[in-house]
């Protein structure tokens, strides 16, 4: 069983620590970082609460080792507000659409639906359906969360324009 | 759901991972995206005594056109790049059309092309796809490697002619024959979800006549499932709305092998495996006239 040495940074901080070669991803942030903004739900890939950004890109971090992510830029939950506690506006949006019951969810479909609306500035709501289809929410039924997604890309685009 | 304790190693090179591979044998396992791995490693359905990751192996990630026309895939390549990579879509149409249900968008941000062939997953549809395009695939180990012909790949249910310590570093997707035309479908519970029934096909076309079919199946037995009553229907019939009824017909009640779940019935999976080639058969037979 070999140990590892891992440095890496999340949400712009650097961090160095030694793991398991066995250490989840999602593990290592929330045992090791105490970054337990990011949740654990199914650990196997299906429910998408654990998603975060490595090097921009949603991923699953319950399907990542810690041990892969050595030198890599990961931002969670944690990194979308500012340092003053003012919310990203898609967690402005959320909480104004009613996005989130629970919470459970809500951090994992944050990170996903970061890049997404970068790639995405004016998405349908079969768009956004297709984007959150990698992530559980067992509350709201989806539709508040649509409301909200849509809403932030409106804002989005009115304050780039 | 944590996995069992094992050991880790990530090569620069693929000559240190095929060294390694070759080293542990069967004990090793390659890593590529992880997004089938990982979760039997979690469930401990898995549990090998080294893991060898190959995500520094970059120049294995590539999509690129050759001389003769067809396209190379790197094993290394991520389904996300199938999705967008303008190379892929001129030169694989079909595989760009897939691409977009290869599970959910966080699964293609990682998931690979080599990891997800060698998976041999009857539900996943690379496999399909690969078949549907007589792609070859390019198997190194130390010391050596071989090519294989995608149909002769997929030898069961999530079983690969890979020997331990053969790695599939390459795909070859040739191009298909002047006036072809391709189409991709499946329909699952929830889109990204494993599909219920899904088909590739790939028709080629002279005046009404179909000169080459090939109507391959996922998730509808051990692995990708080709329909060759069928194809050799529409080879000798043409691909006319009748014919493409009786090929669908023909392939939903004889070719395939779908078994009952508790998302849907054998029987339910027959009839969607109908409703889809009807679908698929008539969108590469319409892209078909469009080519020639």
């Amino acid at each position: 069983m070999s140990r590892h040495r891992v440095r890496l940074e999340v949400n712009g901080r650097a961090y160095e620590r030694e793991v398991e070669a066995r250490r989840l991803l999602s593990d290592f942030l929330r045992h090791d970082l105490d970054l337990t903004g990011t949740h654990v739900g199914c650990e196997h890939g299906v429910c998408g609460a654990c998603t975060v950004l490595l090097d921009g890109e949603a991923v699953r971090s319950c399907l990542l080792l810690a041990v892969q992510v050595d030198g890599h830029a990961l931002q969670t939950v944690e990194g979308l507000a500012g340092d003053d506690g003012e919310l990203h506006p898609l967690q402005d949006a959320f909480r104004e659409a009613h996005g989130l019951q629970c919470g459970f969810c809500t951090a994992g479909i944050l990170l996903t639906l970061v890049p997404f609306l970068e790639e995405h500035p004016d998405p349908d709501e079969d768009t956004v359906r297709h984007a959150l289809s990698g992530n559980l929410c067992r509350c709201t039924g989806y539709q508040h969360i649509v409301d909200a997604v849509l809403l932030a890309a409106r804002r989005r685009r009115t304050a780039d324009a | 759901m944590k996995p069992a304790p094992f050991d880790y190693t990530a090569p620069d090179t693929l000559e240190e991972a095929l060294a390694v591979l070759a080293e542990h044998g069967d004990d090793a396992k390659p890593l590529a995206g992880g997004q089938s791995l990982l979760p039997l490693l979690n469930f401990r359905l898995a549990r090998p005594a080294m893991l060898v990751d190959l995500n520094r192996l970059t120049d294995l990630d590539y999509a690129r056109p050759d001389g003769n026309g067809s396209l190379r895939l790197g094993a290394m390549t991520r389904h996300r790049t199938l999705e967008r990579d303008s190379a892929v879509a001129r030169a694989a149409p079909l595989v760009a059309e897939a691409a977009p249900y290869i599970a959910h968008p966080q699964i293609r941000n990682r998931g690979t092309v080599g990891g997800s062939l060698a998976h041999a997953d009857p539900a996943s549809e690379l496999p399909v796809v690969a078949v549907a395009l007589d792609a070859r695939f390019r198997l190194a180990r130390a010391g050596g490697e071989r090519w294989v012909e995608a149909a002769d790949f997929f030898v069961g249910l999530l079983t690969a002619d890979l020997e331990p310590g053969e790695l599939l570093v390459e795909v070859e997707l040739p191009a298909m024959p002047s006036g072809s035309g391709w189409a991709f479908d499946e329909l699952a519970r929830r889109h990204g979800d494993y599909a219920l029934a899904g088909v590739a096909a790939v028709l080629t076309r002279d005046g009404d006549a179909c000169t080459r079919a090939r109507l391959v199946y996922l998730s509808l037995g051990d692995g990708p499932v080709r329909a060759r009553q069928a194809e050799a229907m529409l080879e000798s019939d043409g691909a006319s709305d009748a014919t493409i009824a009786e090929a669908a017909r023909l392939a939903a009640e004889q070719e395939i092998e779908p078994s009952g779940d508790i998302h849907a019935s054998a029987s339910y999976k027959r009839h969607l495996a109908a409703v889809l080639t009807r679908r698929v058969l008539a969108r590469a037979w319409q892209r078909a006239a469009e080519a020639s």
